[in-house]
């Protein structure tokens, strides 16, 4: 393998864009599995397939449509939920599907399937121009910051709601902002590796990681080494055997949770 | 002296059941109260509204002469250990990660050092929570609560399922705290023979409040014990 393949602008553009997702979704997802939302980016992921749809109809820039339906459909399920009693799994099912339902029949509207629902679909980290990848790096920025700031908040509502409450912490207040954050966090790394295997991103860096790490922060950043490399050399290995990026990301992350499973499995890790 | 909780005419309904029906005390700055009752007795609803988990009551709740309707700064006085500390076994916390949490001031870092070495459970810090016995992690959840400087803490039958050393050791640091630190404690228990030993004030409750007073009087009065110790509550419940 040759170092050439590093000297091209879009390599390095796929690989800072990559890298802030990654590190993005570990940071997201690992909120989300704690809180028993593993699946969740899934949903949100499919409803902003009905979103991209939406966007590519109707001439606007699909990633716009497609961040304003994954917000609203990630708040309108959250109120469903609540207000109907219908459980989290079930109510995850129903906004998978109708994202789906809504982007297919608006694509048979316009004429079948293009190339651009094919690259949101499954992907498309070695096309993101000069203004994704500052967009991507920015947001990543923004929504960071926002997780910094209220760090104590929402990990104290993650880790217990009800003694949050007492101490204070505005709780449905920062359920709803998880929510909207991760609306926005699925959107932005469905460029990376597609609507199909967002989740992957989301859950399993984190899973490996909780195997590994003892403290919150240490988990954490455990989780973003596991998200960086499988993204970098996902990218990487892609590029040189010449297959699919996000298949190759997700399979490397996949791999690193197998090892990690091995070595727990042969007990050289402590229990928890 | 101040009343630390004022409690008046509270009354909780459910569709099928009252939980709390009319009742009112107050518990002095400094006080050690052991709320005692049989199960179902209202204890939880109790805390519940206290705590401003349940807020569809009648009656009124202030905490320093404040109504806590009112007050979005009560809860800065409160430090409050659940019954049974509920989180995800495999949760990635460390001890002090846990204590922190409830910490408000980030600048505060070394109290949440302090409050461990008090609890004497600052060996196990970096061990992460799904791995420490009941006993720990009852004083890890102590430490939590006590990490802002409470005025009062609120303790919901915490000695369930715990072994005999850990309650020793967990009665010796609430008596310190109420004792040397003038925390006002509120305690629910089962336990007739420590709340005996530790609170000078008691309450019975069984949906309405049986008893009001100094443990002394409750304690001497044999037949007081016996009517409200709470095997007999419990018969009255089934009675009814």
């Amino acid at each position: 393998m040759s170092f050439e393949i590093l000297t091209y602008a879009f390599m390095h553009r796929a690989l800072i864009a990559g890298t802030a997702i990654a590190i993005l979704c570990s940071v997201m997802g690992l909120f989300l599995v704690l809180r028993r939302y593993s699946l969740f980016g899934d949903a949100l992921a499919h409803s902003s397939f009905g979103g991209i749809a939406l966007g590519l109809f109707a001439g606007i820039y699909p990633l716009w449509t497609a961040y304003g339906v994954s917000i609203i459909s990630a708040l309108l399920i959250t109120k469903i939920k609540e207000k109907y009693n219908i459980s989290g799994d079930a109510s995850i099912a129903v906004l998978l599907s109708s994202g789906i339902a809504v982007g297919l029949v608006i694509i048979s509207f316009s004429g079948g399937f293009s190339l651009d629902i094919f690259s949101f679909l499954f992907g498309s980290i070695l096309l993101v121009s000069v203004d994704d990848t500052v967009a991507i790096v920015a947001l990543t920025g923004v929504i960071l910051m926002i997780i910094l700031l209220l760090y104590r908040q929402i990990l104290y509502s993650t880790f217990n709601e009800r003694q949050a409450k007492v101490s204070g912490v505005p709780v449905d207040k920062i359920n709803y902002l998880i929510i909207i954050l991760a609306g926005v966090t699925v959107v932005t790394a469905v460029q990376l590796v597609g609507v199909l295997l967002i989740s992957a991103l989301f859950v399993i860096p984190n899973v490996t990681a909780i195997m590994y790490g003892r403290g919150f922060k240490q988990t954490m950043f455990i989780s973003m080494a596991i998200a960086v490399s499988s993204v970098i050399a996902g990218i990487l290995i892609s590029y040189v055997f010449d297959i699919t990026p996000a298949g190759t990301i997700v399979l490397f992350a996949i791999g690193v949770l197998a090892v990690t499973m091995g070595i727990k499995s042969a007990g050289l890790l402590s229990k928890n | 002296m101040l009343n630390a909780v004022e409690i008046s005419n509270l009354t909780v309904k459910y569709p099928d059941v009252t939980a709390l029906d009319d009742v009112s005390f107050a518990i002095k700055q400094g006080d050690f109260l052991g709320i005692i009752g049989p199960n179902g007795a209202g204890k939880s609803t109790l805390f519940d509204s206290m705590l401003g988990l349940n807020t569809n009551y009648t009656g009124t709740i202030k905490f320093f002469d404040e109504d806590i309707t009112k007050s979005k700064t009560y809860h800065k006085e409160i430090g409050y250990v659940p019954q049974k500390p509920e989180f995800e076994n495999n949760f990635p916390a460390t001890v002090s990660e846990v204590v922190r949490m409830g910490l408000r001031k980030k600048s505060d870092d070394n109290k949440v050092d302090e409050i461990l070495q008090q609890l004497w459970i600052h060996e196990l810090r970096n061990r992460r929570i799904g791995e420490l016995s009941g006993g720990q992690l009852q004083r890890v959840f102590i430490a939590k609560a006590l990490v802002n400087d409470p005025k009062i803490l609120i303790l919901d039958e915490p000695s369930t399922g715990v072994d005999q050393q850990s309650i020793d050791l967990f009665f010796s640091i609430l008596k310190e705290l109420n004792s040397k630190q003038g925390i006002t404690i509120i305690w629910s228990s089962h336990d007739l023979d420590a709340v005996n030993k530790l609170a000078n004030h008691v309450a019975c409750l069984n949906r309405t409040l049986f008893f009001h007073g100094k443990s002394e009087t409750f304690f001497s009065d044999d037949k007081l014990v016996k009517q409200y110790s709470e095997a007999s509550m419990q018969e009255h419940m089934h009675h009814h």
